[in-house]
């Protein structure tokens, strides 16, 4: 049993002076998306159910690629700070620390793989 | 991990049923949580029978009936009787809220009343607020400044005046806090909404002279950033605030300083 006074424990480590870029970054990467998606959306119904060839043709265009990849970019941040919202609120001790390495692992390896994958189109396939 | 099933010596049983008030006609049912650090057992919920005939209309009347003439046992708290002191704050009916505001005839059915949730328990209604009160303490709830003082009085406009209403009347009754999901999960190191809508509270007054050092207190992810516009807060209060516009304010406060 702890002695350490209530306000003690309540102070705990202090403050970690920040969380303010991570709420920020989440409502700018949100607006982002909303932008990014629409376009994204537009994109694939206009490609749905043409040749490889085609694709590969429209992924070619420099506009079109810097679309997606802004949107792998939006998205994963995007991605990466909701679950980490969701790991702080649930997880505690050891196990949050490995959820929180294990989330910004995948977040990037995601996101790279994605990027690549598409690159890879938009240079020719 | 967050726990979702109640430890075997916290889950309820049900308890006893004491006696029906005799030739009452408008009796109702009360069912209560009772639990008592000092005979080992679980807590339990007790069925009591109040003649309303005989009763004053709030849930507090009923309870302190019940403990003046059925059971002197039954733990609560209670002072002022007008909803201004907070010390009645119990679950009534599935919300937080105070029991001398809330009447007995807002309650279909048995009006069932357990203490404020997610909170240790020391008696019966009576939850253990240590934590929640050493957290009010570590917002500095008072008027901080450097310049010298002046004369007379610290002066503010009616405008900035105008600007602690809806604050000031909060009267830490931890209605709010016991209903937020994140002051469950988390509620060691996020400050919940009653110490936030206090925090908001000082951040906002004109006079005082510490803003940034307040916001460089609460700047953190657990502190603050734990609230996530659940707004159960706003929902339960009894006096009709909403403490979670006021945590709103203090991030677009913080945004504000950086960008």
């Amino acid at each position: 049993m702890s002695m350490r006074t209530p306000l003690a424990k309540v102070r705990g480590l202090g403050s970690a002076k920040e969380g303010t870029s991570q709420f920020w970054h989440q409502r700018l990467t949100a607006v982002a998306l909303a932008i990014l998606l629409s376009g994204f959306i537009i994109l694939v119904i206009a490609i749905a159910g043409r040749p490889y060839e085609q694709v590969i043709a429209v992924l070619g265009n420099p506009f079109v690629s810097l679309l997606l990849v802004l949107m792998i970019g939006a998205g994963v941040w995007h991605m990466k700070i909701g679950m980490q919202e969701i790991i702080e609120d649930y997880l505690h001790g050891g196990i949050k620390l490995i959820a929180v390495i294990a989330n910004n692992f995948f977040s990037v390896a995601v996101g790279l793989a994605t990027a690549l994958a598409l690159l890879k189109l938009s240079f020719g396939g | 991990m967050v726990q979702l099933t109640l430890p075997k010596n916290s889950q309820i049983k049900e308890g006893k049923a004491w006696p029906r008030p005799a030739g009452a006609n408008n009796v109702r049912e009360f069912r209560i949580y009772r639990w008592s650090p000092d005979d080992g057992q679980n807590p339990h919920v007790d069925s009591y029978f109040v003649d309303l005939d005989d009763c004053g209309p709030m849930i507090l009347d009923a309870l302190i009936k019940i403990k003046n003439e059925v059971d002197p046992t039954l733990t609560f708290r209670r002072s002022c009787r007008e909803g201004i002191c907070g010390s009645c704050a119990m679950n009534i009916d599935g919300s937080n809220t105070l029991a001398c505001t809330k009447g007995i005839e807002d309650v279909k059915g048995p009006v069932k009343i357990y203490p404020l949730p997610h909170m240790e328990v020391i008696k019966d209604l009576v939850p253990d607020l240590t934590n929640f009160y050493a957290q009010h303490r570590s917002i500095e709830p008072w008027l901080k400044t450097a310049t010298p003082e002046p004369e007379k009085e610290w002066l503010q406009s009616h405008g900035d005046r105008e600007k602690l209403d809806g604050l000031y009347e909060c009267i830490l009754c931890a209605c709010c806090s016991t209903s937020c999901p994140s002051y469950w999960w988390n509620g060691d190191r996020y400050l919940g909404p009653a110490v936030l809508l206090q925090a908001y509270r000082w951040l906002i007054d004109s006079r005082d002279e510490a803003t940034g050092e307040r916001l460089d207190n609460l700047e953190d992810p657990f502190r603050l950033y734990r609230c996530h516009t659940i707004m159960n807060c706003a929902q339960t209060c009894p006096k009709g605030l909403n403490p979670a516009k006021a945590i709103a304010e203090i991030k677009k406060m913080m945004v504000e300083r950086r960008v």
